[in-house]
């Protein structure tokens, strides 16, 4: 694995995404003890404040300091995907090992079922969960969740698939090993760096999806500092003054960019034949 | 194209939008219970509920509403709004007048930004310009496709004022070259969303294709690395192209319902946000099915015309 690290490091867009993970990260970690003012702080005499050394991105028309709010929505963001991201990982792995190891029919309905849900639009389970029990962070983690989790379920399908082909299973199986042995003590373990290198992938599209349920209105509660929602708030303001626009977008950016970039860089310093070229 | 094939690839369609239905249907219908006193309210009294439940239908067995459902939509029939009791074909048939230009304008345009693009990328691999052109890419992927639109009208409705920053002329297309104008900025947000992912895609087919053999055998013939890719490479690289297209199509879907927004345009979009937001379920329900019916329908249509094109494919079952 210190060798998988090395190479990561040593691919300039794989330290990129581990450079910008981190700051998100550490800007999430930060914005949990300190922010520069309290987010929710209204001070009508710094109503859109311009950019200076008492307000970094300026205020919004509530005289709340931009900087904050942005820091403040990494929390959001990021602890929403994360939790959206654990979803997604015990459903699509669960999903997929139901449709690896049952026996016939069932792996095939399994399978095509997989295929089908697939293509059913995250965004369109999220607008069907909210209009029936209105939007809240928990509809919203659970949308993101199981709609990537389908995607989750095929990739490591193929993979359970790979590694039940695998001689050492074959070992297994004739030493006497069940099911569910072979399953946790054989396949987990091996599907382990591929679903690693899926979730960095699934996390920057939780990222996404966070953010654009909350620029819709159907995300986690206004209440609640979001880059989306910001976004949304801010709107109004395209013509007069579009710079306050700029910040919590470049935040998105930088984030899913950083965990694009990431799990790239992983797939790439776990693939031998990658890393040598 | 073996008959069995296409009669296989219609019967699961046929099975994916049942179960697509079904699934709705269980979503909206089952899980929240009595669908009346959502639409009622709390100050709804026992009488009003009774009296909604007869209008609404929901006071007959969950599968006599299915089958009703169903049954209407095969029809063309979506139902009726559960708020002002207008038709929802109708109003999908009015909203799918600006989304259905704006997603296929874009799709189209996304295909003829990314090819070019992605096919450049992979042929200067090692040189500075076409290393850009791949950074390019996978920033383009990393933009929330709301965020480009802003940004987008902020260059070129604010800044240049060459186009409307937002809206949709009330007469609809009544003056088709103001209509078209007010879509310009939309179709550009959508379609480069698209194509930014579609990019890399184009990419590593083609970087494929070029260590195929038979593109050295083209060269060891003497053509040119770009002459060969021409004659030989595309048609190979354009085929995992076309399956990701397949899959790409829900993606695009969901970048018009935002974009829609963005734009504050009066497309299917913006109007499933509204009916959300109203908890009009049945307009939800009509709207929903039909977004992701088209999501598999296109994606079948991409299928067959995958296998058609792929002559290795033309004769398994």
């Amino acid at each position: 694995m210190t060798g998988a690290f090395r190479s990561l490091v040593r691919s300039r867009s794989g330290l990129l995404g581990l450079a910008l993970s981190a700051v998100v990260v550490a800007a999430t970690l930060v914005s949990l003890v300190w922010t520069p003012y309290d987010p929710g702080a209204v001070d009508p005499r710094a109503s859109w404040a311009p950019v200076s050394g008492a307000h970094w991105f300026g205020a919004d028309r509530l005289g709340r300091d931009l900087f904050s709010l942005v820091l403040a929505g990494a929390r959001t963001t990021l602890l929403v995907s994360l939790a959206a991201t654990v979803v997604a990982a015990v459903t699509g792995t669960l999903l997929a090992a139901a449709a690896a190891v049952t026996p016939g029919w069932v792996r095939a309905a399994v399978g095509y079922g997989i295929d089908v849900l697939i293509a059913f639009p995250t965004l369109l389970l999220a607008m069907v969960l909210v209009a029936v029990h209105g939007a809240s962070t928990l509809t919203a983690v659970l949308a993101i969740g199981l709609g990537e989790g389908f995607f989750v379920a095929r990739v490591m399908r193929a993979e359970m698939t790979r590694v039940l082909a695998a001689d050492y299973v074959l070992a297994a199986r004739a030493g006497g090993a069940g099911t569910w042995r072979i399953l946790y003590a054989h396949v987990l373990p091996n599907a382990l760096p591929t679903l690693t290198v899926l979730l960095s992938l699934v996390m920057a599209i939780a990222v996404l999806a966070e953010a654009a349920l909350s620029y819709l209105g159907y995300g986690v509660p206004s209440s609640t500092p979001t880059w989306g929602r910001m976004l949304h708030d801010l709107q109004t303001q395209l013509t007069i003054r579009p710079q306050v626009l700029v910040w919590p977008g470049l935040a998105i950016v930088a984030t899913v960019l950083g965990f694009n970039l990431l799990g790239d860089g992983l797939r790439d310093a776990g693939d031998p034949k990658a890393r040598r070229t | 194209m073996t008959p069995v094939f296409l009669v296989r690839r219609l019967g699961l369609l046929a099975a994916a939008l049942f179960g697509v239905s079904l699934l709705i249907f269980v979503l909206l219908r089952l899980l929240p219970g009595d669908v009346a006193t959502i639409v009622g309210g709390v100050q709804a009294t026992p009488e009003q509920l009774a009296v909604l439940r007869e209008r609404l239908g929901t006071d007959r067995p969950l599968p006599v509403q299915y089958a009703e459902w169903a049954g209407g939509v095969l029809t063309g029939d979506f139902g009726r709004s559960m708020l002002n009791g207008v038709s929802v074909t109708d109003e999908l048939a009015r909203k799918l007048v600006v989304t259905l230009p704006l997603t296929l304008t874009a799709a189209v345009l996304a295909v003829a930004i990314a090819v070019p693009l992605g096919a450049y990328a992979a042929l200067r691999q090692r040189a500075p310009d076409g290393a850009a052109v791949s950074a390019l890419g996978q920033l383009g992927v990393a933009v929330p496709t709301f965020w480009m639109g802003i940004m987008l009208s902020v260059v070129f409705a604010v800044q240049l004022r060459l186009l409307p920053a937002q809206g949709f002329p009330a007469d609809g297309w009544a003056e088709p070259g103001r209509a078209a104008a007010s879509l310009v900025l939309p179709v550009l947000t959508l379609a480069l969303a698209q194509a930014a992912v579609l990019l890399r895609f184009v990419r590593s087919a083609t970087l494929e294709v070029l260590q195929a053999d038979f593109l050295r055998t083209a060269r060891a013939k003497g053509l040119t690395t770009g002459a060969a890719l021409l004659r030989h490479g595309l048609r190979n690289a354009a085929m995992p192209v076309v399956s990701v297209l397949g899959i790409q199509i829900a993606s695009l879907i969901v970048g018009a319902v935002v974009v829609e927004q963005a734009f504050s345009l009066p497309g299917v979009g913006k109007m499933l946000l509204a009916d959300v937001g109203n908890r009009d379920l049945v307009k939800v329900q009509g709207t929903v099915l039909l977004l992701s019916g088209l999501v598999l329908v296109l994606g079948t249509v991409i299928d067959i015309v995958h296998r058609l094109a792929d002559p290795r494919l033309r004769d398994t079952p």
